[in-house]
């Protein structure tokens, strides 16, 4: 089933146009990898998803992206519910700085999806159990976030996102500041997620796309290449530049 | 080859060796500047913490007062005190004739009279007997004491005569002058007589000042630079606005008084001289210094805090309210005692809105009359008498002391609750 699809996307930054025509489909409860080199315009199409790049003032979105059924680039589409089905989590960890407890309540709290103080536990230890850092913190609930190392930070961060139980998460490089093992813990966090959330991903490393993901998009200069199952892009891609990134000749 | 590298490798030495020796000069001479001026201050100011007392035996008669043998209190507060006062000022010197008796009386502070009252109301048994009682001496015995006053000059050009002198003297050596800490330069207003002069009118009077400052300069620049830095779109007006936010920050402080003059006083008609118009003309000062504060705690908050607020389904203004605000509070805060610190000091804008006037009331509301530290300061620099000139040091260092408990203040705030970003 297609969750969303984005329509002749172009992302302006000022006079400068950083995506051209974009034309995607996004699978629901599947893992969709976005890769390119770096300055691609896969980080902006991400952003686009969540109306993340209203924050910047020269930025223009032009074009449909459609979820559920509704153009989220309409003039009548609410931001602060459209983010609180599209969670997203970035390429450095920002939790709040604030207890544990709080980082994750803060949502919940925010939209009023806990009646009490009972419910709010509830949520924010089911949050932590499906970041998979429950074990990890739950004698600790009540100090810094900023305390945990990068790795728990990172999953932090994703509790933080999935305690309004949103439909999409979106990725942006979750694991380019967390060591080997930190991120094998995210990627695995991330086939789990699947199960209940659509997944989208950006990530540099392209071993990551092929482990995690079921499709791949392929970015150069602000346009999308190519896209299908992650299979046939790494094994089979039909774009000479998407063969050259793949293999290493370039990127 | 490698002589012209060795040479560049002594030029390079001897370079880092000359700067960090100016460097150091600096610093030293920085420090040597600041320790003479601290030096200057306090050994001229330290004397006018203490105060001398001549101690004189007062009879207190019941007869010379007017009173019964057991009178009740309104009958204390309304006896005559004068003549008692007098007599025993003059009893120092049995033989003095009118002129000496006069210069007699001019020993003390012409607030012996009421010391006396105050004594026999502490304790009404005194009555009938004699008891020595500590009175306030006059400012010039009392520099005389602390050996600030030249006695080696010719009489007429002293203002203490020989026969004060001599009497005083006398006491000395009788063990009946005393030197006490001076509690009255910290309770007494304000007062043309050195010995009774002191603070309390001043310091009230830049407290307040201070409060109506804080009350109005603090919400107005907090909100304004809350808007300009998180909602305001970045165009060529706000680039204007702020502009002129920091070419406030530059005016001189005189303009302020100016202002403050032509509009509170002359236009809305407030009431001249008291802390209220003070506080308000310094706030106008204070305004850019924490709107410059606030703004750059704000900016300093990461991009990344927001965003994740924002991705968190929060709106602008719950992200502003919730994370940025409280974040950039220590900043703010500090900023904000640092503003007021400079407003505490600040004396040309009270002058002009008539904070300068001589009180002798301690302002009991900012809409009383008074006078600010700083302008206590420059109203006794101005006086001729030799005893305000420990008054002006001693008065510095109150203000100096008001002014680093202050930064510590900021300081403190800006360590504990300032967060670490990794």
């Amino acid at each position: 089933m297609i969750k969303i699809s984005a329509k002749n996307v172009d992302v302006f930054y000022g006079k400068k146009q950083a995506l051209f025509n974009i034309n995607l489909e996004i699978e629901e409860n599947q893992v969709t990898a976005l890769i390119g080199p770096s300055g691609c315009g896969k980080s902006t199409f991400l952003r686009c998803l969540n109306r993340m790049n209203d924050v910047i003032d020269i930025c223009k979105v032009q074009g449909e992206i459609v979820i559920n059924d509704f153009n989220i680039n309409d003039k009548g589409c609410d931001v602060v519910r459209l983010r609180e089905k599209i969670g997203m989590v970035f390429q450095k960890p920002n939790p709040f700085p604030k207890t544990l407890y709080e980082n994750i309540s803060y949502g919940p709290t925010i939209h009023g999806m806990a009646q009490s103080k009972q419910e709010m536990d509830e949520i924010v230890e089911t949050s932590l159990k499906k970041a998979a850092l429950w074990e990890e913190v739950k004698d600790r609930l009540h100090e810094p976030g900023t305390g945990l190392s990068g790795g728990q930070q990172q999953r932090l961060c994703i509790a933080r996102a999935i305690s309004v139980q949103p439909e999409v998460i979106l990725m942006d490089e979750p694991c380019s500041a967390l060591d080997p093992i930190a991120t094998a813990q995210i990627e695995e966090l991330i086939d789990e997620l699947k199960k209940e959330h659509t997944i989208i991903i950006v990530t540099h490393s392209m071993a990551q796309a092929a482990r995690v993901s079921q499709n791949t998009g392929f970015f150069h200069l602000g346009e999308l290449i190519e896209h299908g199952s992650t299979d046939k892009i790494f094994k089979n891609p039909e774009n000479n530049k998407t063969q050259d990134y793949i293999t290493g000749r370039f990127g | 080859m490698n002589k012209n590298k060795e040479k560049l490798l002594a030029k390079r030495y001897s370079s880092e060796k000359r700067f960090q020796f100016l460097g150091k000069s600096a610093i030293f001479m920085a420090l040597l500047f600041l320790a003479i001026f601290i030096f200057k201050i306090f050994s001229t100011g330290y004397t006018a913490f203490q105060k001398t007392w001549l101690i004189v035996p007062v009879n207190f008669d019941a007869e010379t007062m007017y009173l019964d043998a057991n009178p009740s209190k309104e009958d204390l507060e309304d006896a005559d005190y004068f003549e008692i006062s007098l007599q025993s000022m003059f009893n120092l010197d049995k033989n003095a004739n009118e002129k000496q008796q006069n210069e007699l009386k001019k020993m003390v502070s012409y607030f012996f009279e009421r010391e006396i009252k105050q004594e026999l109301i502490n304790d009404p048994s005194l009555l009938g007997k004699t008891k020595d009682v500590y009175i306030t001496a006059s400012d010039d015995l009392d520099q005389v004491f602390k050996g600030n006053y030249p006695r080696d000059l010719p009489e007429n050009q002293r203002r203490v005569t020989d026969y004060q002198l001599k009497i005083f003297d006398q006491l000395v050596e009788q063990g009946k002058v005393e030197s006490k800490f001076n509690l009255s330069f910290f309770t007494y207003p304000d007062s043309r007589e050195a010995e009774l002069a002191g603070i309390a009118s001043s310091f009230m009077g830049s407290i307040f000042s201070i409060l109506v400052c804080l009350a109005i300069a603090f919400p107005v620049a907090v909100l304004a630079a809350i808007y300009l830095e998180e909602f305001a779109p970045k165009n060529r007006f706000t680039d204007f606005i702020e502009v002129n936010i920091n070419n406030l920050a530059a005016v001189p402080s005189i303009v302020f008084g100016l202002l403050g003059l032509g509009i509170l006083l002359a236009v809305f008609q407030l009431p001249r001289s008291t802390p209220l118009v003070g506080g308000i003309t310094l706030s106008l000062m204070t305004l850019p210094t924490i709107i410059i504060a606030c703004r750059a705690s704000l900016k300093a908050v990461p991009p990344s805090i927001r965003e994740a607020a924002l991705a968190m389904g929060a709106s602008r203004m719950q992200t502003t309210m919730h994370h940025t605000v409280p974040l950039s509070m220590p900043g703010t805060l500090s900023g904000t005692i640092i503003g007021l610190a400079q407003a505490l000091g600040e004396t040309a804008p009270l002058i002009l809105i008539g904070m300068v006037a001589f009180v002798n009331t301690i302002p009991g509301s900012p809409m009383d009359p008074a006078a600010s530290l700083p302008v206590q300061i420059y109203i006794w620099a101005e006086s001729a008498e030799r005893g305000f000139v420990e008054k002006v040091s001693a008065c510095i260092m109150v203000l100096l002391g008001f002014l680093i408990v202050m930064n510590l203040f900021a300081q403190i705030i800006r360590h504990k609750f300032e967060k670490k970003w990794s």
